[in-house]
């Protein structure tokens, strides 16, 4: 506490004033219109260019399409558990609460979107594959990634003390980071798998046309602000309970 | 620590219930398969190392909420954490001493079921030291998510969904090494494998283990 002052004073011109819940709450509550008009700006544009004004592929005809909503989310789906990975850090380093509650509320979120790219991949595989469903490198990983979120989120919902429960949950997305990932490699060794290697690479090694790039990465971005909006909103909805279980507590 | 060691593989095997249970929670669900299955001895053949590994793995999940329950409630654990022995010493004694009354004796015993399901009696000595060099990476990755899920009541359910993910790798591994006639080519680089993460786990998961039981006990 004593040092309370020099540190805001350190903290002015840096990232980290941010962490603190009240200037979070009134900048996010600023930008928070903007962010959500333009998710819904770039989503629109992305979709509807994507699912409408392309032309179809001369191997899986309008099939391929899907991969406006595959890729994005299951990039999106990746990004978050990292984000996660890196709030997590942040909180054990630096016990910034908004830092726990956006992992926190990044989680069902990520979830949400493993189940988006794991159902496109069902819907994409019936056609191109023969299968809804195989036991392919790339599929299981994104499976047992999505159980891991399911232990996260559970873990989350079982404690009840909140900074306790932000401890333990950081330690877990930061283990169960190195599984995941430990678990990648693993179902390697015992199939090669259906599932093409990955398209996009930011040196660009193009493996797809323009017309099908543009589109996408106006999907991806939309995706990208669809997440940070939803994080935003979650963290800001975990601040409020955070604060009126502090009334709570005052009053009784 | 090894006077922990040797306390908690005291109080397991008095208690009785510990491998006891998880022997014939092994078997039971070994019968179980097998009567799913059906008696056609070539489809038992082939899914033996399967069912085994999985029996394996559920049979030490049911004993590891036991693991720092019993003390967190005695008040041993709090005490334990104010003691010169660093909590990091409390995890590696804890997992050693689960290791020792769950996988040990799970591995020794792993051949009876082994037989019953057909599994060719000459790779018997191969089946046990995969599952001795296996299974202490279960131990180990049990007791921190035991640690993990100290705080939650009847966190049974939890623990598990917990821990079945990260046994993945291991599952893996252990069943590709013990699965003898087909893949002849790999199964030695799968028990390196294996291993390695048994030393990896045993190397770095007392740290996590420590840090959450920090975090646990105030």
């Amino acid at each position: 506490m004593w040092n309370n002052t020099h540190s805001r004073q350190r903290n002015r011109n840096s990232l980290w004033q941010y962490a603190n819940p009240s200037l979070f709450m009134t900048v996010s509550d600023r930008i928070l219109p903007y962010l959500v008009v333009l998710t819904c700006c770039s989503l629109a544009v992305g979709v509807s260019w994507g699912l409408i004004f392309t032309p179809d592929d001369y191997q899986h005809g309008p099939n391929v399409k899907i991969m406006f909503l595959h890729v994005p989310a299951a990039l999106m789906a990746i990004n978050g558990w990292l984000m996660m990975l890196a709030a997590s850090l942040i909180w054990l380093v630096r016990r910034h609460h908004v830092s726990a509650l956006a992992a926190k509320a990044a989680a069902p979120v990520g979830f949400t979107l493993t189940l988006v790219a794991l159902a496109t991949g069902a819907i994409w595989g019936k056609p191109a594959w023969g299968t809804y469903w195989v036991w392919d490198p790339r599929l299981t990983s994104f499976l047992i990634l999505a159980l891991f979120y399911v232990g996260y989120i559970g873990l989350w919902k079982a404690l009840d003390e909140s900074d306790q429960a932000a401890d333990l949950t950081s330690i877990l997305c930061i283990v169960g980071s190195v599984f995941a990932l430990l678990s990648r490699y693993a179902v390697l060794f015992w199939s090669q798998g259906l599932h093409q290697g990955s398209t996009l690479s930011l040196d660009r090694e193009t493996h797809i046309d323009n017309a099908f790039y543009y589109p996408l990465v106006v999907c991806i971005a939309g995706f990208v602000l669809l997440f940070v909006t939803l994080v935003v909103l979650g963290t800001r909805h975990e601040i409020r309970l955070r604060r009126l279980e502090a009334i709570r507590a005052r009053r009784s | 620590m090894l006077a922990l060691f040797r306390r908690d593989c005291e109080l397991a095997l008095k208690s009785g219930s510990n491998s006891g249970l998880a022997l014939a929670f092994l078997l039971l669900l070994v019968v179980i398969t097998a009567i799913a299955i059906g008696p056609d001895p070539e489809q038992l053949q082939i899914l033996a190392p399967a069912v085994i590994w999985v029996g394996v793995l559920l049979s030490s999940l049911l004993s590891l909420e036991k693991i720092f329950r019993q003390d967190h409630e005695d008040g041993i654990l709090e005490a334990l954490m104010t003691s010169p022995l660093p909590p990091e010493g409390i995890a590696v004694a804890k997992a050693c001493a689960h290791w020792v009354t769950t996988g040990l004796p799970l591995a020794v015993i792993a051949p009876v079921p082994a037989f019953l399901l057909n599994y060719s009696a000459s790779s018997s000595l191969w089946l046990v030291l995969s599952l001795v060099v296996g299974t202490p990476a279960l131990s180990f990755v049990g007791t921190f998510n035991a640690a993990l899920t100290l705080r939650v009541r009847r966190g049974g359910l939890l623990l598990s969904i917990l821990v079945l993910p990260m046994c993945v790798p291991t599952l893996i591994f252990g069943v590709q090494a013990i699965q003898v006639p087909v893949a002849t080519q790999s199964y030695d680089v799968a028990i390196v494998y294996l291993t390695g993460l048994t030393l990896v786990s045993a190397a770095t998961m007392p740290f996590a283990t420590a840090a959450a039981l920090r975090a646990s006990v105030e």
